[in-house]
């Protein structure tokens, strides 16, 4: 269970350090963001939904069955959407509205 | 060049330390409720710290209409198997409700039916959107101009003096900073301790976990070093758990009624009884006995509700929906295989942690306790969490008004900072020793796993083990002191190591003073493998000049209040 960071994309905005609650990401030598400890992600995902400009993605680890999938958030208001990219490169989203409680 | 740690001086009314479901509705009491100041102590970011980070998908401690508190208290002391103290049930079980209304006040979505009344989720739940549970609570915490957060401070030891608390010691997370932080009273609202035993995926994913893997005990050590008084820490809470994800199974177990079966396609949760350790309990056994793997039956759910459960884990669990969409394979056309997880040790859900009053005062004056670090009072989960910040805020008022006019803040002594000050550079200054602290950890993890009834031993131990445990943690304390951090993060993270190897010493001597079998899924000792009445008691524990004392406390009876008589 870890993150992977688009340098690409990140800005450095730092939102993702400030918020991870195991404090496991730094910034880089360009202020870039670097999980230093990438196997001691929790998996909460709350860098990924802070992420603004969706550069954090989070995937499953082999010894817990992660096949290669990504996992990325863009939030719109209310709005989260869950965008799934597999390994093959199909795509699915689900989005889910923070005013709907669960059913279950 | 010398790391040196720059020495902050800060003073508030209230330091609570940790800003996670009881810190913060503490800090939010208090500041409604009075003129007083407090402070947060927080080691990650409030808005995602803590055990709500990924979000909560149901308030779990809830009266539903036709219930009362005290339904909700019997029902806790029977899941318990009596270990519970009643007081603190019935008190907490009177605030949840206020408390939950107070969050949907300040915008948690909760599910209501066409009448608007709340939909409930059998007998104690109701269903929630609780992705933003913590968002919500710091938001809200930010309104106050009494309340002042600090994020990324990592509080280490009370500040204490004849058995009173006058604040605490921290280290910045990512500044080179040592605070020393004086208050009227305390609050310990931290988490309980994750990662004492090997977890159940070692590897790459060793914090693939359930309960937070940033709860490190930190709470709980710093009391059982200030000789404040624990309780049934020999209560572990083992969860059954979706396998690999470590994802909580009661939105598919309770949420669309998926039974427990065993690999034959029995079901057999009926077998073992239906509290939380026998359920636990059942699935090992079934396992043991040639019949596993086990899974939670969810063939044949309909297409919309795949896509509910779908949903509803992208709230809490993100990685079970990952898993899903990532295996091809829906839960309606695949039953969710289940596990135990490694013990945990967390108030919220069993009776380990501090030995409170009514009032939620630990046996040290000015020190209080609430959320999953105060014991007693299992079963608490979110809402009992935020009812107990409020039991706990109102008599931390109640305590500095009656102080009114003699106040008891005050610095401690040049030289006890000092010492603590130089103890913390000592670690970011030293030579790398042969053993990093990564390596003391998987080593801690093995000991308990294999000697005090981990997941490989399937949660039994013998007395003759738990002594071997014993003596090899005390080894590993000993290599503890040579520890080397080469910067601040990694000093947290040996202070987080020693945190964990006080809090095994601890539970191992919990263990082997309870000398019976009374909570089978989450601990059996094979000495003693039946339950034994006369062992109706707590097993309580207290550091007295430098040794742990093990003792029993008779049950407190039902309808009383309890204070304090012989801290």
């Amino acid at each position: 269970m870890s993150i992977k960071i688009d340098k690409e994309r990140c800005l450095g905005c730092r939102q993702c350090l400030s918020v991870c609650p195991g404090s496991l990401i730094q910034p880089d030598e360009n202020n870039k963001a670097l999980i230093r400890y990438p196997e001691c992600c929790w998996g909460c995902a709350s860098c990924v939904k802070e992420c603004a400009v969706g550069a954090i993605s989070f995937y499953l680890g082999a010894d817990i069955g992660g096949r290669g999938s990504r996992l990325t958030v863009q939030s719109a208001g209310p709005l989260i959407h869950w965008h799934i990219e597999k390994a093959d490169g199909s795509r699915q989203t689900i989005t889910v509205n923070r005013q709907d409680a669960n059913q279950y | 060049m010398k790391k040196e740690l720059d020495v902050i001086y800060l003073t508030t009314d209230f330091l609570i330390i940790g800003g996670g479901a009881a810190g913060c509705y503490a800090a939010l009491t208090l500041s409604r409720e009075s003129g007083y100041s407090a402070l947060i102590a927080e080691k990650a970011h409030i808005k995602r710290s803590g055990c709500l980070a990924a979000g909560v998908n149901a308030i779990n401690a809830y009266i539903v209409p036709g219930r009362t508190p005290e339904d909700y208290a019997a029902y806790a002391k029977k899941d318990a198997e009596g270990i519970v103290r009643e007081d603190l049930l019935l008190t907490m079980a009177q605030g949840v409700n206020q408390t939950v209304a107070q969050l949907e006040a300040w915008g948690l979505v909760i599910l209501k039916d066409e009448q608007g009344r709340y939909v409930t989720r059998g007998d104690r739940n109701i269903k929630i959107n609780g992705e933003n549970i913590k968002p919500i609570l710091a938001a809200a915490v930010a309104q106050e101009k009494q309340i002042t957060v600090l994020n990324q401070v990592n509080i280490l030891n009370y500040i204490v003096k004849d058995n009173r608390v006058y604040g605490a010691y921290g280290i910045g997370v990512e500044d080179y900073a040592f605070y020393v932080i004086s208050a009227k009273t305390v609050l310990c609202a931290t988490g309980g301790a994750a990662g004492l035993y090997k977890p159940n995926n070692p590897g790459f994913s060793r914090h693939k976990m359930w309960y937070s893997p940033f709860n490190t005990g930190a709470g709980l050590a710093m009391g059982i070093r200030a000789g404040a008084e624990m309780t049934t820490l020999e209560m572990r809470f083992v969860a059954l758990r979706c396998k690999d994800t470590i994802a909580p199974t009661g939105t598919i177990a309770q949420g669309v009624g998926a039974k427990q079966i065993n690999a034959l396609g029995e079901i057999y949760e009926q077998k073992y009884g239906l509290t939380t350790s026998q359920r636990m309990y059942g699935t090992t056994r079934e396992n043991q006995e040639g019949r596993g793997p086990c899974y939670l039956q969810t063939k044949g759910l309909t297409p919309e509700q795949d896509n509910e459960l779908k949903k509803a884990y992208l709230n809490m669990a993100p990685s079970q929906t990952l898993k899903w969409l990532e295996s091809g394979k829906n839960p309606s056309e695949q039953n969710v295989e289940i596990e135990g997880t490694e013990p945990y040790i967390t108030g919220g859900h069993t009776a380990s942690g501090y030995w409170v009053s009514t009032d939620r005062e630990t046996t040290v004056r000015g020190l209080f306790a609430a959320g999953d670090a105060a014991g007693g009072c299992p079963q608490k989960y979110v809402s009992g969490a935020f009812a107990e910040g409020e039991i706990a805020a109102r008599a931390a008022k109640n305590q500095m008004d009656s102080l009114s006019g003699c106040n008891p803040t005050s610095l401690p002594e040049s030289l006890a900072v000092a010492r603590q000050k130089q103890a913390l550079e000592a670690i970011l200054n030293r030579e790398p020793p042969l053993f990093r602290t990564e390596d003391l950890e998987e080593a801690m993890q093995q000991i308990m796993d294999t000697y005090a009834g981990g997941i490989s031993a399937s949660y039994r131990f013998t007395v003759s083990q738990l002594d071997a445990a014993a003596e090899k943690i005390g080894q590993l304390e000993i290599l503890s002191h040579d520890l080397q951090a080469r910067d601040m993060r990694e000093l947290v993270f040996v202070c987080e190591l020693k945190e964990r190897l006080t809090l095994c010493a601890s539970l191992i001597a919990h263990l082997r003073a309870r000398r019976e079998t009374r909570w089978p899924g989450f601990a059996e000792n094979s000495d003693y493998p039946q339950k034994d009445d006369a062992w109706l008691k707590y097993v309580n524990s207290k550091q007295i000049n430098g040794r742990l004392a093990v003792f029993c406390r008779d049950l407190v009876p039902q309808g009383e209040r309890y204070e304090h008589q012989d801290r």
